[in-house]
């Protein structure tokens, strides 16, 4: 994108409407919360007035999967749970994009157990992880900057996200 | 509810064994808590005796646990191996299961825990649901973990697992990491 301010007052600017697209994308992302441990504690902290998450435009939590386009899966997914996570996932329109919050959901963390899946990417596409028992608001924050950067970007390859997968410290 | 006087364990066995003599197999104290083997085919009678003649009126929790014993587990040579401290005397495998009633009397304020012995090859144990309904999903609990089966239960299918699940995950012979493939994930 530029600014052109040569002919005059006014200005105008020089974009692609894919540039522009993906601005408007990555700026008004609609979180599906899907909490279902812990960590939905901690992404509540991430919606509420210290770490506002309205200063990215996702605040807007849709309890839809149909009206959302960023699935934020906050705790331990367990075998039976993986059925709904990905009924889930299927609902959401496309574009889409997936945070893997917190360990339980990301490794199956501390539950190594019959019951738990091991990683919720062994049925979903995941786009960013997030290590922490819970993770604080902020780490939520950076995956989100990061699901920014990954749009903004569109189909190319972003140097420091890779090729898929990110991991937030 | 007026508070009574708690009846003590000398006077609970006392009347047990009035009732029901040889029934009571074996009495025990750990930690002042009292505890009683009783035999299995009579668990109905006892709990309903207790519950209307010693006030014993709340089902704290029923619970199962598998005691097998390493010797048992001829499958799995490794475990041969270890020393068995923690468990001096072999079990039988007739005995292999346990089931565990934690009676509660809200009047005299006492408790008083109940053992019952379950075999191992054909686990099967009479439901006490029709004096407690409070033991209906605790025992739902002990099949889907143990597979024990609960006679008498008016709806005993697994609570926590899926259906269609063919394991007891809580038998000390099942792996810790499940059966590879037992619970299918969806498709990616």
């Amino acid at each position: 994108m530029a600014v052109n301010r040569s002919n005059g007052d006014e200005g105008f600017l020089t974009t692609t409407v894919e540039a522009l697209f993906n601005w408007s994308l990555k700026n008004s992302l609609w979180p599906m919360p899907l909490g279902i441990s812990c960590c939905a504690i901690e992404m509540m902290a991430f919606a509420g007035p210290r770490f506002d998450v309205s200063r990215f435009g996702a605040e807007v939590f849709r309890f839809s999967p149909r009206q959302s386009d960023l699935l934020i899966v906050a705790g331990t997914v367990t075998y039976k749970m993986a059925k709904v996570v990905r009924k889930i996932y299927d609902q959401m329109p496309d574009p889409k994009w997936v945070i893997s919050m917190g360990v339980c959901a990301s490794s199956g963390g501390m539950y190594r157990s019959y019951s738990v899946v091991q990683g919720i990417d062994q049925f979903v596409p995941v786009d960013v992880y997030v290590a922490g028992c819970p993770p604080r608001p902020d780490s939520l924050l950076k995956a989100l900057m990061l699901i920014q950067k990954k749009i903004q970007a569109g189909g190319k390859v972003v140097p420091e996200l890779g090729q898929q997968k990110v991991l937030v410290e | 509810m007026s508070g009574g006087i708690a009846l003590g364990r000398d006077k609970i066995e006392e009347r047990l064994r009035a009732s029901f003599g040889d029934a009571i197999l074996s009495v025990d104290e750990v930690d002042e808590q009292f505890s009683v083997e009783v035999k299995r085919d009579r668990i109905v009678e006892i709990c309903k005796f207790l519950k209307e003649e010693l006030e014993f009126n709340y089902l704290s929790d029923l619970c199962g646990a598998d005691m097998l014993n390493f010797e048992d587990m001829s499958a799995r040579k490794a475990y041969l191996a270890i020393e068995h401290e923690h468990s001096p005397k072999s079990i039988p495998h007739e005995e292999r299961f346990l089931v565990i009633y934690q009676l509660t009397s809200l009047k005299n304020k006492e408790r008083l825990r109940l053992k019952v012995k379950v075999d191992g090859d054909n686990p099967v144990c009479p439901s006490i649901t029709s004096v407690f309904r409070a033991a209906d999903w605790c025992e739902r609990e002990a099949f889907d973990m143990y597979g024990i089966d609960f006679e008498g239960h008016p709806d005993l299918r697994r609570i926590y697992m899926p259906e269609e699940y063919e394991y007891y995950p809580l038998r000390k012979d099942f792996p810790l990491m499940g059966v590879p493939g037992s619970l299918p994930l969806p498709r990616k």
